[in-house]
């Protein structure tokens, strides 16, 4: 693996941008670091950080001019990888038309190691067994993933207990950390088109110092993490607490709001919808984004088979935690941490699951 | 006249108590007004014309609220000459916002407003439609949506359920990819347990929601009401943002009741 160190990532941008890549990164907007369109290195947080808790989550500002001072986005790039909303067929007069389903080439700039393997949870879902979606193909393809190695943990964070982080080694185009005095960025190569990148842009090969300094970065990071979760057997243990007297605990917070899932980088349950226009002429079918926490969502010949909200919290947390490797072979959750900071009462799911244990 | 012609649906809109708001939905209805219009017969629509005509009708859009001794008897009129009769709007489906004299009483109110309260004839309560005669279907908001109404007319042209979810906001806001006032601000928003259909249009502008379609499918209005106090809600302020446009509605009315228990 290459590994070369860059005293701005201005070229970097530039080089993506003309390689065809709208560039997708860190910018503060509404009081929160999004993922959004950026057009230069003036677009990211110089200095900005953020502070995460249950239910909670407030900027900073300070002056070390570090670019990557915090951790996971309300983005993940589940919307690149699973849009919203897709129209999957239309049929007018009768006609089926196949409705070709867009695969923009976006660079996602600053995905952690978190949302890598949360990338990586998607491929075995869509592009895995023996149905691969090929419309997740063509779009999973038209992505370029420039990590960034975390330094400073959210408090919601927890990637450590889940094997995920806080260091990238795998599944991104190019992996960047961000080092002060002087500030640069140690940039490795994860793939062919990650290096042809490189090679369109001013750096020079890294140095033992460079390196040392980046792996310093990492295990600091790695001893701060906001929270972590004791997975030792959870796949038997969580499914048998079925009866827990938890899940009514957890269920009387709970609002089945969807925000847990909707977040999640990982969740990635839909519901398909058909409508009619006007003239009845037109038909179409489409995709959205869905939750196990709406009612719908397990409507079965008219009645809801999960209709409490204990029994939709009690599958999502299974699901995510355990029931999940039964299905895909992995965990579901990658320690991000969103569902806890963007749960609007502040629902916990390190909290959940020690106290069920 | 041709056969076509002849079997056009015929839609109805009728007014009760309210401010003509959703009816002017439909005339907003620009870009999908002409094929409306050559889908079904416009036969009563006093907003949009003065042509009256004489039913029966295929679908009856119904705005307002039951408030007076003479509308209780003309709903259910239309009931008789509707094969199909859908609400409106949060007057319709829930009362409206002049269900917040449900919490007074409206004859003192009366005898403030008027010279000769014994001319006013009233009824005690702001009662939705569906308290008076039997309801298709129920459109939440204050006002509709427009995109929703037109899904309503064409599935009920189609002869389908409406996709009209009872999910909550949240669902909406996410997809949309708006920031979550409550969480990133501390701004009170009743999204998690109002239903979506506006399409998260509060937050998108960095607003909370102040509950106008209405309570979700399983709202959960205790636990947001104990997450918005420890954002510095008073009980007043509790009762208060949910005693709006749906403030009868049992679970909002529960959940002013529960502050209000508290205060
Ligand atoms: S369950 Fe929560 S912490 Fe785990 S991946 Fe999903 S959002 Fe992140
Ligand atoms: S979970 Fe780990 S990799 Fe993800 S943002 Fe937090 S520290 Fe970074
Ligand atoms: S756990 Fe939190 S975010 Fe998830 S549905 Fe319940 S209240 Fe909403
Ligand atoms: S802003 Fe309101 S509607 Fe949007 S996700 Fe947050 S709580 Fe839900
Ligand atoms: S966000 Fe809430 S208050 Fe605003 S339009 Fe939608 S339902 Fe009504």
């Amino acid at each position: 693996m290459d590994v070369v160190v860059l005293q701005s990532l201005e070229p970097l941008i530039e080089a993506l941008t003309s390689s065809g890549y709208t560039v997708v990164g860190p910018r503060v907007e509404d009081g929160a670091i999004r993922m959004a369109e950026i057009s230069s290195g003036a677009d990211l947080p110089a200095g900005v950080g953020d502070v995460q808790k249950p239910g909670r989550y407030r900027l900073t500002s300070g002056d070390d001019g570090m670019v990557f001072g915090f951790a996971a986005s309300p983005d993940s790039a589940k919307r690149y990888t699973q849009p919203p909303r897709q129209t999957l067929v239309r049929v007018r007069d009768e006609a089926i038309e196949e409705v070709e389903q867009e695969a923009p080439r976006v660079a996602l700039l600053g995905l952690r190691a978190c949302d890598l393997a949360a990338v990586a949870v998607q491929d075995r879902v869509f592009a895995g067994g023996r149905h691969p979606d090929p419309a997740y193909l063509r779009r999973r393809e038209a992505l370029f993933l420039v990590a960034v190695n975390c330094a400073v943990p959210g408090g919601t964070c927890f990637c450590v207990s889940m094997g995920t982080g806080p260091k990238a080694v795998a599944g991104f185009d190019l992996a960047i950390t961000e080092l002060a005095s002087p500030h640069r960025f140690l940039v490795e190569t994860g793939s062919e088109r990650g290096g042809e990148i490189v090679a369109l842009i001013p750096h020079h090969p890294a140095t033992s110092v460079d390196i040392d300094a980046a792996e310093e970065v990492s295990r600091t990071a790695a001893s701060r993490m906001g929270r972590q979760v004791d997975t030792d057997g959870i796949q038997e243990w969580l499914p048998a607490a079925h009866d827990s007297p938890r899940w009514a605990d957890v269920a009387s917070r709970c609002l089945s709001c969807t925000n847990c899932t909707m977040v999640c980088p990982t969740c990635f349950c839909s519901t398909v919808e058909d409508v009619t226009d006007l003239t009845g002429q037109v038909t179409e079918r489409s995709e959205r984004w869905d939750s196990c926490f709406t009612l719908d969502f397990s409507e079965v010949s008219g009645s809801h088979v999960r209709s409490s909200g204990l029994a939709r919290y009690r599958q999502w947390l299974t699901h995510k935690f355990a029931t999940w490797y039964d299905q895909f072979g992995t965990s579901g959750c990658v320690g991000c941490g969103r569902c806890i900071t963007w749960c609007p009462t502040g629902i916990d799911v390190t909290e959940e699951l020690a106290c069920i244990r | 006249m041709s056969a076509a012609e002849k079997s056009r649906p015929k839609l109805a809109v009728w007014k009760f108590a309210s401010c003509d708001g959703c009816q002017l939905t439909l005339l907003d209805c620009e870009d999908e007004l002409l094929p409306l219009a050559s889908t079904v017969e416009i036969a009563y629509f006093l907003e949009a014309s003065s042509a009256i005509g004489p039913g029966p009708y295929d679908l009856s859009l119904v705005e307002g609220s039951i408030t007076t001794p003479q509308d209780a008897e003309r709903i259910r009129h239309v009931r008789r000459v509707s094969r199909r009769l859908v609400t409106i709007g949060a007057c319709a489906t829930a009362g409206g916002i002049q269900a917040l004299r449900d919490f007074a009483d409206v004859r003192e109110f009366a005898a403030v407003v008027y010279a000769r309260p014994d001319y006013i004839a009233t009824l005690e309560r702001s009662k939705p439609i569906s308290a008076h005669v039997p309801v298709d279907f129920e459109l939440r908001g204050c006002p509709i949506d427009k995109r929703q109404l037109l899904e309503v007319i064409t599935a009920f042209l189609a002869g389908r359920r409406p996709v009209v979810p009872g999910h909550s906001v949240c669902v909406e806001c996410k997809a949309r990819g708006n920031i979550c006032v409550l969480v990133a601000h501390g701004t009170p928003c009743l999204g998690p347990v109002t239903q979506a259909g506006c399409g998260a249009l509060c937050p998108a502008f960095n607003r909370g929601c102040y509950g106008c379609f209405g309570p979700t499918e399983t709202p959960n209005t205790r636990a947001l009401n104990a997450q918005l106090r420890r954002l510095g809600m008073s009980d007043p302020d509790l009762v208060r943002v949910y005693r709006t446009f749906n403030a009868t509605e049992e679970p909002f009315l529960q959940a002013s009741e529960e502050a209000e228990g508290d205060a």
